[in-house]
């Protein structure tokens, strides 16, 4: 029977976590760089399912918990800082904040 | 299972790919939740039915909707698109993606250098994910615990808004 490999699997990871990390580097909206960073994040649970899988232990999913948990707690105060430079500079642009005039 | 596989393999890789070139947020959003929900179908296939529903409940479910909320009270209009499309422009995506590109073709070497056999399809059960979380895990549960209380400490710190002090003695002082 025709399996699906590891190697594919780490190759998706790796295909979604390159997309994400262009999406880091090219954006400048911050709300867009924060979903890049989610893909990413994403992209490491993927590689730590799929080898937990292969050698059919739950310390893989046990690992996903944990990615998934700081995913979490990172979106919640990022998307509060965003919403803090918001009111305070009225845009997105990340090059327009390079000064952090407190 | 190959084609469970595959197709939600696509469909992950070209949701995410339209996830960065859209340039209005929602369409975004939306497009990030279809790959999440392809990369949860990818998750059941490889035999993990807990992390799946847990990738849709709270990656696609809380998440998501944590990030819609932000959009709206962003409160961003139709002048938003046109200063995003001007931002984006096509000379931007050349370094970064060239370089990203041969990180990416140094791992399919790697990947593709050894040959190992496939995947079983052998199910790993909720309940052999709960004994290792706790048992095996319980320290990480804990920091995972504190992680997002501190999580909720600077969210609401960062989320509150000034108080305006009403005495003129005080009106200096929160500018």
């Amino acid at each position: 029977m025709n399996q699906v490999t590891l190697e594919i699997s780490l190759a998706l990871a790796g295909v979604l976590f390159i997309i994400g990390l262009i999406g880091v580097m090219v954006r400048r909206n911050i709300i867009f760089m924060l979903m890049s960073i989610e893909i990413m994040l994403n992209a490491s649970g993927l590689a730590f399912v799929a080898a937990g899988s292969k050698w059919m232990q739950a310390d893989g999913q046990v690992m996903f918990i944990f990615i998934l948990t700081m995913a979490a707690a990172e979106v919640s105060v990022g998307l509060a800082l965003i919403l803090k430079i918001y009111s305070r500079f009225k845009t997105l642009d990340a090059d327009s904040l390079n000064r952090m005039k407190g | 299972m190959q084609l469970g596989f595959y197709i939600p393999a696509v469909i992950a890789i070209i949701s995410s790919i339209l996830v960065i070139t859209r340039v209005n947020a929602v369409h975004a959003l939306l497009y990030l939740i279809v790959s999440l929900f392809s990369v949860a179908v990818v998750f059941f296939t490889l035999g993990s039915p807990f992390a799946a529903a847990l990738e849709i409940i709270i990656y696609a479910g809380a998440i998501m909707v944590l990030f819609i909320f932000a959009v709206m009270l962003l409160n961003l209009g139709k002048e938003a698109d046109v200063e995003e499309k001007r931002l984006l422009n096509f000379k931007l995506w050349i370094g970064p993606g060239i370089l990203s590109l041969i990180l990416l073709i140094q791992l399919f070497v790697i990947l593709l250098s050894n040959n190992t056999s496939g995947i079983e399809s052998q199910i790993i059960t909720p309940k052999e994910v709960g004994i290792s979380l706790f048992h095996k895990y319980l320290l990480g549960v804990e920091l995972s615990g504190l992680l997002l209380m501190s999580g909720i400490v600077g969210a609401f710190y960062l989320g509150e808004k000034k108080k305006k002090s009403r005495h003129r003695f005080f009106q200096g002082e929160n500018k």
